[in-house]
Order: structure tokens, then C-alpha cells, then sequence
């Protein structure tokens, strides 16, 4: 059963592109609560394997809600919940067993500050492996130097691993945060805004990580700049007052919406 | 554009920051006169017998060891037992209850014990302890001062926990930390300096007690490190000496009020260097 057909007639679901893709992670039914609020609408919508889904919408429209429903943020607050089904290969992560720190392992996320632990270099990345992991001195060396190679970091900070992560640059840290979250092998990576509060330099940067970390790992990104979601994104949900007005391939979304809302969204009109 | 209006606003407002300098340095003038004389009498009868000799009967040479030594001793077991008991509190409450009702109880109750007279501490200890005991003691001293300890090392590391920012609690969570490691190991580490400021806190405002060690540790002449029988302070001791008739007496009550006060002030600007420390990183 194609899931987002059901109650999203909007949704483009061009058979010939995504039958051949599975579904990393399937949101079904999701509807999200504020306190009385409801903050997401019944929403459908799937994450691809190895693919790179973007979230737009204007500003209150549930993109980092949904996002943070991925790997049970919301629950660190009280009078927050969801309803439905977040399906992790097939399993529902909302289910009250969920044992939220593996989850948390597996579903990684990067933010839209730049949070590094208030530590060295080295353990900032060394912290998370450490948990899961025992490993030896050469083999988490290894996995550090690995991390930080991966976020494209590792050269400029190699030769001060013991300095204090909070003393690199804006985007320097937002790059530690994504070795961060890659040191731990996640198989979901969440990016909520990271680019918002980086100059374009970093941004490309960030963008370019993106899209060679797409390999290896699902990525869900929400972003207020159209331009990058075009750009680093397979696919887009447009979504609007706590609805997915649209989902389907970027390439369809940026240039034949289906949709008047996304239409209007995506040429500036509103939003 | 000079209009009468403006003018007449002008005035006002030449008034009331003329006010305020001079409420400023009538407050400061007494802040400075106490002061001055503290260090005029204190530093005259400092000298080398003052932290080698016992506290001396009225009319012959002495020192303040003991006194020193008590008041070192008792504040040190005070903190050991305070800083413990007060930081998990405050963690409790700015970790794990932040949201709970029961927390507001809380914060409200150490409100309360915060501003609670100390008199009333004492008091308190030499109800449940000293009479008890059937005897004053270095413990209860102990005891009284830790009561006083714990509530500011409570409100400060709430405060300080508080002030870690939510995304850094996020982020923890986000590899999958447990949330005791992420209290242990990111919150409380972003907040160290101002949870040391608080404790380095404690210890200055009980260093300069008196009433909660009137009524248990009472006083003693001698050397004596027995916690179990009376222990000489240095507070106490400037109380008793300050009162007496005897110049050397008094001369030794000016120079321990100048002891605490030199100690107070240095572990303020310790735990001022330490926070502003922490905001500039």
C-alpha cells in the first residue's frame, strides 16, 4: 500500500522513481500535540534510504516538529505527544517500549546552533563512541580521525585535538557537531536548519557534506532557504499550518507543483 | 527645540540622578568608614603570635590559633556535608523536576531557609543535638553551619544548571546519552565555574556566622581538635572579646574581624574571576 496516497491526495508518487527505493523510516498518521495544540495533521509522508528529503514551509508550519517526532526530542518536555506511527524499518518508534537512547543512537540530528560539548576537540567525538563502543586508544583515534574526515574537519583542527570545541569558528562547530553525530554510525541523520546561523562559505560546506553523507545515511533536512533544499535534496514536503501539502521528487516540486499553496510558496508570494 | 517642556524634563532629570549619586556615596561612605577602621585596629595588633598562640587570658599575650583552626575545621565539614546534599537538590530541581510540582514546594522552602535568620539555625541544632548530647560540640558547630550551606548551594546550582542552554541538553540527547551522563557529563561541566562560585559562596557567608555557633559549639580557650566537646571560632571569639573590658582582648577581636574579612573578600573575587572567566569563553 502506498501509505502517502491514502489521505494526501496531493502527494506525488511517481511510481517508475520510488518503487525501487524502500522506505527508511514511514510516517503514518501523525498528528502531534502542544499541550491542547495540534501542531501536525494527520501527516504521511516517507523517508527514503540513502536518499535526502527536505522539509519547507514558512516559519510554524511543524517542519521541526515533525522532525523532532523523528527521534523523540519532544519527549525531554512535558504536555508534548504524538499519535500515529513512526515505522523505523518497520517498527514503531513511538511505541512506549522504545528505548529512547538507542533510538537516539540510531537517529542522529544536528541543530541550528552549533552545540558542542564543552570539551576538547578529540572528546567531543570520542564522548559518544565511548558509549557504545569499547574500543581501544589507536582504534577510537581512528574512528576520530574518521569522523571529523568525514565533516571535511579534519584537516583544520588536527593538529589541535585537545583544544576546546567551543573555541572553533561558527562553522568549524557545526561541522564537529556533524562528526559528532556521524562518529556514533547512525543509520538517520536530522538536520534542523543547519545552515541558519552560518555564513555562505560554511553553508556550501555544510551542503557538500550533505550530499556525500547521503551514501551512507537516510537524511531528513529542514530548511527556510528553497535554494538549498533544491540543491541538496531528492525529495521535498511542502508543508503548511501543520499539514504536508506536498511531497514528491525536488526536481517535480521546484518546477511543477501540484499544488497552488507550494506554488505560491515556492515563488515567494507568501511565506 | 529647547521647549519649556524639554527644559523642565531636564530638570527632573538632573534631580533624580543627583538623588541617586548621593544615596550612592552616603551607602558606600559607611561601606568605606567600616572598612577603614577595620583595617586601622585590625592591622595594628596583627602580628606573627596572632596564628601561633591560643586565645590568651584577659592581660597577658596571645593569639587566635585555636580560633582560626576552629572555624577552618568546622567550615570545611560544613561544606563536605552541604555541598552534597545541595548540589543534588539543585539538580534535582533543575534536572529531573524541573517540571514537577513538587519542585516549586521545594524552591519556595529553600527560599525560605535561604533568608532564614541564622539565629534561628542555631537554635534549631542545639534543640535536636546539643540538648540531646547533653553537651556543646564541635559537631553541632559543624551541623549548623552545613544547614546554612546547603540552601545557597541549592539555589545557585539550579541557577546555574538553568542557564545551560536546552539545545546543549538536545544535543547530548541526540547521540543517545542517558540523561544522568548527560547531566554529569555536559550539564554539569557547561556549568562548573558557577556551581563552584556558589559553593566559594557558602563557605564566605559562613565564615563570618556567630549566632548558629553560639548555641553549639559554644567557645573553648584551648587548643582542642576533640569535635565532640566545645570548639573555638573565630566569629565567636571576636563576639566574646569585642565585649570584654580588656584592650588586648579587644585589639584581638579587631584583628580576627580583619582575618574573616580579608578571607570573605578574597574568595568573593575568587568566585567573581571564575564566572566572569566562564562568560568570556
Amino acid at each position: 500500500m502506498s501509505i502517502a496516497a491514502v489521505t494526501v491526495p496531493n502527494v506525488t508518487h511517481t511510481a517508475t522513481d520510488t518503487s525501487t527505493l524502500s522506505e527508511k523510516v514511514s510516517v503514518r498518521n501523525l498528528d502531534f500535540f502542544y499541550g491542547d495544540f495540534r501542531a501536525l495533521k494527520t501527516i504521511n509522508v516517507p523517508l527514503y534510504a540513502g536518499k535526502v528529503t527536505a522539509f519547507i514551509g514558512p516559519s510554524g508550519c511543524g517542519k521541526s516538529t515533525l522532525l523532532r517526532v523523528l527521534n523523540r526530542m519532544y519527549d525531554l518536555y512535558p504536555n508534548q505527544r504524538a499519535t500515529g506511527e513512526v515505522l523505523l524499518d518497520g517498527e514503531n518508534l513511538l511505541s512506549p517500549s522504545q528505548d529512547l537512547n538507542l533510538l537516539r543512537a540510531r537517529v542522529g540530528m544536528v541543530f541550528q546552533k552549533p552545540t558542542p560539548f564543552p570539551m576538547t576537540i578529540y572528546e567531543n567525538i570520542a564522548f559518544g563512541i565511548r558509549l557504545y563502543e569499547k574500543l581501544s586508544k589507536s582504534e577510537l583515534d581512528d574512528r576520530v580521525k574518521h569522523a571529523l574526515d568525514r565533516a571535511a574537519l579534519w584537516n583544520e583542527v588536527k593538529d589541535k585535538l585537545g583544544a576546546n570545541g567551543q573555541s572553533l569558528s561558527g562553522g568549524q562547530q557545526q561541522r564537529l557537531c556533524i562528526a559528532r553525530t556521524v562518529a556514533v554510525r547512525p543509520e538517520v541523520i536530522l538536520f534542523d536548519e543547519p545552515c541558519s546561523a552560518l555564513d555562505p562559505i560554511s553553508t556550501a560546506k555544510i551542503e557538500e557534506l550533505i550530499d556525500e553523507l547521503k551514501d551512507d545515511y537516510t537524511i531528513a533536512i529542514v530548511t527556510h532557504n528553497m535554494q538549498q533544499a533544491a540543491r541538496v535534496s531528492d525529495f521535498t514536503a511542502f508543508m503548511y499550518l501543520g499539514e504536508l501539502v506536498e511531497f514528491g521528487q525536488t526536481s517535480k516540486i521546484f518546477t511543477t507543483p501540484s499544488d497552488r499553496r507550494t506554488q505560491d510558496y515556492i515563488t515567494g508570494r507568501f511565506g | 527645540m529647547a521647549s519649556a517642556l524639554y527644559n523642565s524634563r531636564r530638570r527632573r532629570n538632573s534631580i533624580a540622578v543627583g538623588f541617586s549619586i548621593g544615596a550612592t556615596l552616603f551607602g558606600l561612605a559607611w561601606l568605606v568608614l567600616i572598612l577603614a577602621v577595620l583595617l586601622w585596629e585590625g592591622f595594628s595588633g596583627l602580628s606573627l603570635a596572632v596564628f601561633t598562640e591560643m586565645t590568651p587570658p584577659p592581660g597577658s599575650a596571645g593569639g587566635l590559633l585555636n580560633a582560626i583552626m576552629g572555624s577552618l575545621v568546622m567550615t570545611v565539614i560544613a561544606v563536605l556535608i552541604g555541598t552534597p546534599l545541595g548540589m543534588l537538590a539543585g539538580t534535582y530541581l533543575a534536572e529531573y523536576g524541573r517540571y514537577e510540582k513538587l519542585s516549586s514546594v521545594v524552591r519556595f522552602i529553600n527560599d525560605i531557609l535561604l533568608s532564614a535568620p541564622s539565629i534561628v539555625v542555631g537554635l534549631f541544632i542545639y534543640e535536636i543535638m546539643v540538648a540531646r548530647m547533653g553537651h556543646f560540640s564541635g559537631w553541632a558547630g559543624a551541623v549548623a553551619l552545613a544547614v546554612i550551606v546547603v540552601p545557597v548551594v541549592v539555589r545557585t546550582t539550579e541557577d546555574m544548571l538553568t542557564l545551560v542552554p536546552d539545545t546543549l541538553r538536545e544535543a547530548a540527547a541526540s547521540i543517545g546519552l542517558p540523561r544522568s551522563m548527560m547531566i554529569t557529563r555536559v550539564a554539569y561541566r557547561a556549568a562548573k565555574a558557577g556551581m563552584i562560585t556558589g559553593v566559594l559562596l557558602a563557605v564566605a557567608r559562613i565564615s563570618g556566622e556567630t549566632a548558629p555557633l553560639l548555641f553549639t559549639a559554644l567557645n573553648n580557650q584551648f587548643w582542642s581538635m576533640n569535635l565532640n566537646a566545645p570548639v573555638s571560632s573565630l566569629p565567636v571569639v571576636i563576639f566574646q572579646f569585642a565585649l570584654s573590658p580588656y584592650k588586648d582582648w579587644q585589639s584581638l577581636a579587631w584583628t580576627g574581624a580583619l582575618i574573616i574579612t580579608v578571607t570573605v573578600l578574597a574568595l568573593s573575587i575568587f568566585a567573581r574571576a571564575l564566572t566572569s572567566q566562564r562568560k568570556s569563553q
